[in-house]
């Protein structure tokens, strides 16, 4: 039989180092931008403009015009590829009144703007402030509900806190990885952490239990069928009958993930890679990190009860 | 084969049916459309409908500006909500939204609409109460009408992009009349609301400097209608019974508590009642919204059609059944978005993608344990029943948590007017549900049907069980 919880060490050793690289990207971030991940416009006040002009324009003049109106800090960039004449623009918060006489003096000064496409995106700083709390409180609510509801669902098995405790471990490496990737990105593609990147952790942390439920979920009922096994064994043996369904499930959920990403709207893709990201470290979390530790846990306890019964 | 098997199969046959039957995108027949009960009456419309950010528009999250310690209570807020309503559908756009967002928020989506300045100004502008004399005609509640203060404020740009004014403003016997104001909310000294006989009555009184413009005006026109308009809607049409001359009068009528109180309301606080700021606002452009719609189905397209393949290919005959539950789950899923309604947003659309790629997730757990069953020797109807009952409690223990998630979403959604994290989170949790039904109930029918009418043809050809 393949023996995955053999060489836990080795897998323990490869998470370090994803966990590693992660904390290296939010580093870099922190160097680069003053936050371990860039932080939108939902959680700091401020507005994006995404702008389609008609012909090519002159990134000067482009400039030139958001400074004349006031907003001098303006981050002008490029979208999309440069037959597309489309520009995204982020400054402080533009009021309801300033965006039009703001529009005015871009077609006057820049090019005409196709109106059809024209998108914008205002958020006042108090508003942002508040839901940036809101959000750290969501996740940390989704977190204690999901464990809870963890615990209560394996109340019954015999040291039904270890199995918490490991949950509580692969769920952190899981949102590791997911802060660490899209740190990453906002590196190399400039994604900022909006309202959807909240979602997308969300529900990372709801499905970071599932993969784990199902494992332990026959572990508890392997434990009985084969007393004369050791616990070790029995686990090993419980992984490897549910690997088929977790690659199966896994392999469903990436195709259509992927599938959006590669063919749906381009607002979503950073959300949706999110997503694949968190799944595809949640199922490797269940099996290379929860369940193994749960076996070095279960190990640790046997040796200290041999060596307290030696003394 | 059972009876109840049977019965199920036709309960099966019956929902499809009828999600086809919504699903098709037809002119459905009013006697359909009139049976969604849950529905407001004027409402009631099969069709999809789609977010701002998929039809493009202007989105804008208003908060109550209350000072520092004060409390707001939901009676003001609701009458805040009900101005600004009335306000937006002075705008003359295709299907607006005003919708109370948590205790302190109104969220407002203007469809078509381009610049945000002028739509914050009809919202937040001062409302304007007005008395109006309609001569012998009485004006049902909610025309817009123009007097001599001025007409409603549909501008140009409005009716630029909703093309399609409505019949009844067609045949309207107010076009082209201009009304005369007799006295403005100004005149108003005191509104109250009372009981008279059982019935609820509205006792007001007037300024002194208006109390003889009034008195005039109702001298004369005994018996006609005196209509009260708030930003050229008619609110009511109470009728002139006596000419009133010392500023004093009451509105009576068929008023139940609520609608005396809300008229009261109105009259008192022709303006807001407390004043509003603009806390975000969102634009979103139509070529965009068209675009994301159209990727969006290609992408759903491309993503279920693998998931259809690949379990066809993996796991052979049952994975064909579980290909059935999961069109059949589409299906369901779609007719629930028009019927109860849901708005469709692009992360909705994603979470509906996402939950049909994991819907097949449960039938793969019973699939996995059906396999082992098979291996270890048993009879195909035991192997079916033990797979579906082992693996329940993973179904369920997942499912669970996905609810839990999709709760949380919903309410950190719901607070901040974040409509997109709620459109993800209600799909996503209507999914989940659908999935029971279809990956578990559907599924297993399926199952037993096959392996009651075919069950010695499948020993001979395991192969099509994947084993």
């Amino acid at each position: 039989m393949f023996n995955i919880v053999e060489k836990r060490r080795w897998y323990f050793l490869f998470s370090a180092v994803l966990v590693g690289l992660s904390v290296t990207a939010m580093i870099v971030s922190t160097a680069k931008f003053g936050q371990p991940m860039r932080i939108g416009i939902d959680f700091t006040g401020g507005s994006i403009f995404v702008l389609e002009f008609e012909q090519s324009i002159r990134e000067e003049d482009l400039r030139q015009a958001f400074v004349e109106q006031g907003l001098d800090r303006a981050i002008v960039q490029p979208l999309g590829s440069p037959e597309e004449h489309t520009w995204q623009v982020r400054t402080r918060e533009v009021t309801a009144n300033e965006v039009g006489s703001l529009l005015n003096k871009l077609e006057e000064q820049v090019g005409r703007i196709d109106r059809d496409s024209l998108t914008f995106d205002t958020v006042e700083p108090t508003v942002g402030g508040e839901v940036a709390r809101a959000a750290g409180l969501a996740v940390l609510v989704a977190s204690v509900v999901i464990l809870a509801f963890m615990w209560f669902s394996f109340r019954r098995v015999p040291n039904a806190f270890r199995y918490g405790v490991c949950t509580i471990v692969g769920m952190t490496y899981n949102l590791i990885i997911a802060f660490g990737f899209y740190a990453l990105m906002g590196i190399l593609a400039g994604w900022e952490v909006d309202a959807l990147f909240l979602t997308a952790i969300l529900t990372v942390i709801g499905f970071s239990v599932q993969d784990v439920i199902v494992v332990f979920d026959r572990i508890r009922e392997n434990i009985p069928r084969h007393r004369h096994e050791p616990y070790e064994k029995v686990v090993n043996r419980s992984i490897l009958e549910t690997l088929h369904r977790s690659l199966a499930t896994q392999l469903n959920a990436m195709f259509v993930m992927i599938a959006i990403i590669l063919f749906g709207g381009t607002t979503i893709k950073p959300f949706v890679a999110t997503m694949l990201v968190g799944m595809v470290s949640e199922t490797y979390a269940a099996i290379f990190i929860a369940v193994p530790l749960l076996v070095a846990w279960e190990k640790a306890a046997v040796r200290r009860a041999a060596r307290r019964a030696a003394t | 084969m059972k009876k109840s098997e049977t019965w199920q199969l036709a309960v099966i046959l019956l929902i499809a049916l009828v999600a086809i039957f919504v699903d098709l995108n037809i002119e459905h027949p009013d006697w359909a459309e009139a049976l969604l009960f849950w529905q407001p009456s004027s409402q009631r419309d099969i069709a999809l409908r789609l977010g701002l950010d998929l039809q493009g528009g202007l989105q804008i999250l208003l908060a109550a500006d209350v000072p520092e310690g004060e409390e707001l209570d939901a009676a003001s807020m609701e009458t805040v909500r009900q101005i600004v309503e009335n306000r937006v559908n002075g705008l003359g756009l295709t299907e607006p939204v005003v919708q109370a967002q948590g205790e302190q928020r109104i969220i407002v989506e203007l469809p078509g609409i381009e610049n945000p300045e002028q739509a914050v100004e009809t919202i937040k502008g001062t409302a304007l109460l007005e008395f109006v004399d309609a001569g012998n005609i009485l004006l049902p509640p909610g025309t817009l009408i123009t007097t001599t203060l001025g007409g409603p404020s549909i501008t140009p740009q409005a009716t630029q992009v909703t093309p399609t004014i409505p019949t009844s403003s067609l045949e309207d016997p107010t076009a082209g009349v201009i009304y005369d104001t007799i006295l403005t909310g100004a005149a108003l000294k005191n509104v109250g609301l009372d009981q008279q006989q059982g019935q609820y009555i509205i006792p007001f009184e007037l300024n002194p400097d208006a109390t003889e413009t009034f008195a005039e005006y109702t001298g004369s026109h005994v018996g006609q209608y005196l209509c009260i308009v708030l930003d050229k809607a008619v609110i009511s049409c109470p009728k002139v019974r006596e000419p009133i001359p010392n500023g004093q009068a009451s509105i009576s009528g068929d008023f139940t508590f609520e609608s005396a109180r809300q008229l009261a309301l109105q009259l008192r606080y022709g303006a807001l009642p407390v004043p509003l700021r603009v806390e975000s606002f969102n634009r979103i452009g139509a070529t965009l919204g068209a675009e994301s719609v159209q990727k969006s189905i290609r992408a759903g397209a491309i993503g279920l059609g693998i998931v259809l393949l690949f379990m066809l290919i993996y796991y052979r005959l049952p994975g064909g059944l579980a290909d059935l539950a999961l069109i059949i789950y589409v299906l369901i899923n779609f007719a629930l978005y028009k019927l109860v309604p849901i708005t469709l947003t692009l992360p909705g659309i994603a979470g509906f993608i996402l939950s049909s790629g994991m819907a097949v997730d449960a039938n793969i757990l019973i699939f996995e344990r059906m396999k082992e069953e098979l291996r270890r020797g048993r009879g195909l109807r035991s192997a079916i029943k033990i797979g579906f009952g082992r693996a329940w409690s993973s179904i369920r223990d997942g499912q669970i948590s996905t609810l839990i998630i999709c709760t949380i979403l919903f309410s950190f959604g719901r607070s901040f007017g974040a409509s997109i994290v709620q459109g993800f989170a209600i799909t996503l949790a209507i999914g989940t549900i659908v999935n029971v039904f279809t990956a578990v109930f559907v599924t297993r029918t399926f199952a037993r049907q096959v392996a009651a009418s075919a069950s010695k043809w499948l020993a001979e050809r395991k192969w099509l069980l994947g084993v």
